[in-house]
């Protein structure tokens, strides 16, 4: 009783001295939240409220985090970066801190993970209690301690074979620019060619005939990738190469190379690294996809697709053990895209209006 | 032009206006009065960031993207507009303020015919029925003196010329007979020839309907044609204003002064080398084609000798640029060829040693794309020099820092900055320390100061010339701009249609008889004289101007 009637009064309060603060949008958001919470207190009752209070809970704490963590960054960086930082909206920041986290996890995995990754501890399936934090799985290893391995295992793989197709594509992409001719067309045609495929068949057919290791994933998905990232480079370095600058630099009697470092690649960066986020993120899915079927990273590797899978009994228990590893599949794309937004809204002239 | 002052119609007080940048609003425009009456014409006039467009936008109650009026009032015809609404203001735009900016080819939409685009205005304002509407503008079209006035409008904006695109743009202004239009340099992007035809419609027209504009321009000589009234500005600041008569003779300010000073810039003539030396350029029966195309080049010649200017003119698509991407081998020629001291140079750029690429130097018209923006001052300069001779380290600074000098830029401030950070005329200095880098005999200059302000183009020319007499250089000055070529050239080739019409020393160029494309292109080129359009249109006869006009 005392919950809700503290619910209410705090919703009123706010409003009010939303309004008298002349805060417009906080004001008409809190107080058409009061005007919800009433139906919802009808239908829901006290768990629906609580609910809501525990949602706007972590909403706010997710912002408190994020502030604080990009003031973080902004303290700890140069003038130049940290003037960029400023400008970053809170989602962004959000976006850094959980990519940071990932990082460190994935970094420092067998220091923080308490038990290894193929360790047998427990019985299979067994509940949380003090020793494993998120409980066992199938064959009673500590969930916990193979999230902490699979962000080493999974986002290093993502991240290694986004590397390898923007190697290839960029590549690819501003030899054709800058060379044009034939080798424009051929280049463009191969990558065509490799688009035609559907992706996850030719990732299938490529894992079947040479096995699933590590390394043949990293090639499949490079090759499958480095297309696109060939198309968006080709595009953005054609714009560049008309300037007057290529102009006077080629009839200097620079080589391609140079063109290529010290007068193209400067100035294409922004999308290619708004690029890189993106494509970081399908891959990341394509990986996690693959391992699901049974064809990605082979047990007894811990890896945030397969653990989804061989949960999935879980799931009609009720228990949400095997949506853990799918959230933190989740959360790291959100994360990404969130900072990669920002980054898109820098290099476009949006930011003018 | 004298007549007595009528009904007020515009009335501009105390206007602030203030644009965001780096995160603070910083003033624009800084306290501006103005007033116009009905069918006058006021020249605003100023350099590039005076503040002349904010004004001109701000007189339809209208502030861009990223600039607010922060004080002041703007009434018209007794409405004040900064506190009207938008939709009111919105009422006037169109129907009683019209607007006709620098580029037609930019503001027309290219998917719709020109007529539907006229008429859109007087019949989304009920003002006439679509058919009278397009009969009204036939009459405009005819009245503007437009080619085929029944027919033209049925084109698409593509599908005619920049000249008649402009007076197509002058005529939909005027569909809905406003009470006020304001004119963005609307004749900035022509050539001369086609300017003058485009300069007497819209006076033939803002007469006939007694309009009251306001001409924005940077060109003094323009602005004495059109206008009753100009008023000067810099940096958002009211320099002076005056009749235009009493303004040209007797300006009261300094800054005025010098601004119709500019054009008095000259240097004495050289003639060439009578010792036998060989040019340093020449240019031998060139014919030139881009793939597929005609023949845009037709057996062009001529030499360039040591140590002097020769200036290529005529109006855009004569082939001035094409002849310089031959001699600089980007676009090898059909027949013919470019001799070096004597020695013919390899028709590709590809084929060329290091040495004679250094040789042929080039600065270009658009500093913000011949420089590129991520690198840094000092690379851009010291590339060249590092390349061609190999220079490193504490020597290759000294050689930057001496190039620095040389253009008039302290290398302490400039070193290490991006070009973006630079002004326009800074920039231009730049791109010619690295051609100067190279340490070549001969540069070409490729409407170097078309795109800066008078005051900042005669710096760039008085500094082309110190240079020329320091380093003994060979220029070859791609223009259009008579007036630029007469200050700086000793020789002059006149181009038309890919073929040299006229070739000679600068003095005979200027004395008549003159071949009769380049005494079009001369007589063109408008003159302090308020009365000079009169005066021509007179000679001519109104149909025989700009493109129209019989060249023989």
């Amino acid at each position: 009783m005392a919950f809700v009637v503290g619910y209410y009064a705090l919703l009123v309060i706010a409003s009010c001295a939303a309004a008298y603060f002349n805060q417009r949008k906080l004001f008409l958001m809190l107080f058409s939240l009061t005007l919800v919470s009433f139906v919802l207190g009808i239908v829901g009752g006290v768990p629906a409220l609580r609910a809501v209070t525990i949602f706007a809970g972590l909403l706010a704490f997710a912002g408190a985090v994020s502030y604080a963590f990009r003031e973080f960054l902004i303290a700890m960086s140069g003038e130049e970066l940290a003037k960029e930082l400023r400008t970053a909206p809170l989602t962004a920041a959000f976006g850094m801190f959980v990519i940071f986290t990932y990082a460190i996890a994935g970094i420092f995995a067998p220091w923080i993970a308490p038990y290894g990754e193929a360790e047998i501890i427990s019985t299979a399936f067994a509940p949380a209690d003090e020793n494993m934090l998120l409980g066992a799985d199938q064959l009673g290893r500590d969930m916990f301690s193979r999230i902490i391995y699979g962000a080493r295992n999974t986002v290093g793989l993502a991240l290694t074979a986004t590397v390898s197709a923007f190697v290839i594509g960029a590549t690819a992409g501003l030899l054709a620019a800058t060379k044009g001719g034939w080798f424009d067309q051929f280049m463009g045609r191969v990558a065509d060619v490799i688009m035609s495929i559907p992706s996850l068949i030719f990732a299938l057919l490529m894992l079947s005939i040479f096995g699933p290791e590590i390394h043949v994933i990293i090639i499949a998905v490079a090759i499958i990738y480095a297309p696109r990232v060939f198309r968006l480079t080709r595009a953005v370095a054609g714009n560049v190469v008309v300037m007057d600058y290529i102009e006077a630099a080629r009839l200097r009697g620079e080589g391609t190379g140079y063109l290529i470092r010290r007068e193209i690649l400067p100035n294409s960066t922004a999308p290619l690294v708004a690029e890189f986020g993106l494509e970081f993120c399908f891959v990341f899915l394509l990986i996690a996809g693959l391992s699901f079927l049974g064809l990605g990273i082979q047990p007894p590797t811990a890896d945030w697709g397969s653990m989804v899978r061989e949960n999935a009994t879980l799931i009609s228990f009720g228990d949400i053990t095997p949506l853990i590893p799918a959230a933190a599949i989740a959360l790291l794309t959100v994360a990404v895209n969130f900072v990669v937004d920002w980054m898109l809204f820098r290099s476009s002239g949006l930011k003018e209006q | 032009m004298n007549t007595p002052k009528k009904e007020v119609l515009l009335k501009i007080r105390g206007l602030e206006i203030q644009g965001y940048s780096d995160e603070t609003w910083v003033d624009i425009i800084k306290g501006v009065d103005l007033t116009l009456h009905r069918g006058e014409v006021l020249g605003l006039i100023g350099e590039s960031g005076a503040g002349k467009s904010t004004i001109g936008a701000a007189a339809m109650g209208y502030a861009r993207d990223g600039t607010r009026i922060s004080a002041g009032s703007i009434e018209f015809d007794g409405m004040e507009l900064t506190t009207a609404s938008e939709s009111e203001r919105r009422a006037l735009r169109g129907s009683r303020i019209a607007y006709v900016a620098q580029s037609a080819a930019a503001s027309f939409n290219p998917a719709h015919k020109i007529i539907d685009q006229h008429t859109e205005a007087p019949v989304h304002y009920r003002i006439q029925k679509r058919m009278e509407a397009q009969e009204d503008a036939m009459e405009l079209y005819e009245r503007l003196r437009l080619p085929n006035p029944g027919e033209i409008g049925f084109r698409y904006p593509h599908q005619v010329s920049g000249g008649q695109l402009q007076r197509a743009m002058t005529a939909m202004a005027m569909s809905c007979r406003p009470d006020l239009i304001i004119f963005d340099e609307p004749t900035t992007a022509l050539d001369v020839t086609t300017q003058i035809e485009v300069l007497a419609a819209i006076r033939d027209i803002v007469d006939q309907f007694n309009t009251a504009a306001i001409y924005i321009t940077h060109d003094l000589a323009v602005v004495a044609q059109m206008a009753d009234t100009i008023k000067v500005l810099l940096r958002g600041n009211e320099v002076e204003e005056a009749p235009t008569e009493e303004m040209l003779e007797n300006p009261q300010e300094d800054y005025t002064k010098s601004l119709w000073a500019v054009r008095s810039f000259q240097r004495p003539q050289k003639s060439r080398p009578t010792d036998g030396s060989k040019p340093v350029i020449s240019v031998k029966n060139v014919d030139a084609a881009y793939t597929g195309g005609a023949k845009v080049l037709d057996d062009v010649s001529f030499d360039i000798y040591e140590g002097m200017t020769v200036a290529v003119v005529g109006e855009s698509g004569s082939g001035k640029s094409t002849t310089a991407r031959v001699i600089t081998g980007l676009l090898p020629p059909m027949k013919g060829e470019v001799l070096h001291r004597g020695e013919p140079l390899p028709p590709k750029y590809t084929d060329r040693t290091k040495d004679q690429l250094r040789q042929a130097q080039m600065i270009y018209q658009m500093a913000d794309t011949a420089l590129n923006p991520k690198v840094r001052i000092s690379e851009i300069i010291g590339r060249p020099a590092q390349f061609y001779s190999g220079l490193k380290g504490a020597a290759l600074k000294n050689r930057v820092d001496e190039l620095l000098d040389l253009i008039e830029l302290d290398p302490s401030k400039f070193y290490n900055r991006f070009p973006p950070e630079l002004s326009g005329g800074q920039k231009q200095r730049i791109g010619i320390a690295r051609a100067l880098a190279a340490e070549p005999e001969f540069i070409i200059c490729d409407e170097v100061t078309s795109a800066l302000d008078q005051l900042v183009a005669e710096g760039i020319l008085k500094l082309l010339d110190r240079l020329q007499n320091e380093l003994n250089l060979a220029y070859m000055f791609i223009t259009h701009d008579l007036a630029t070529v007469r200050s700086i050239a000793d020789e002059v080739v006149v181009m038309q249609h890919g073929r040299v019409v006229e070739h000679g020393p600068k003095d005979e160029m200027f004395k008549p008889p003159h071949h009769p494309y380049t005494d079009l292109l001369l007589s063109s080129v408008p003159e302090m004289d308020p009365n000079w359009l009169t005066t021509l249109l007179e000679e001519r006869g109104v149909d025989n101007v700009g493109e129209a006009a019989k060249v023989g």
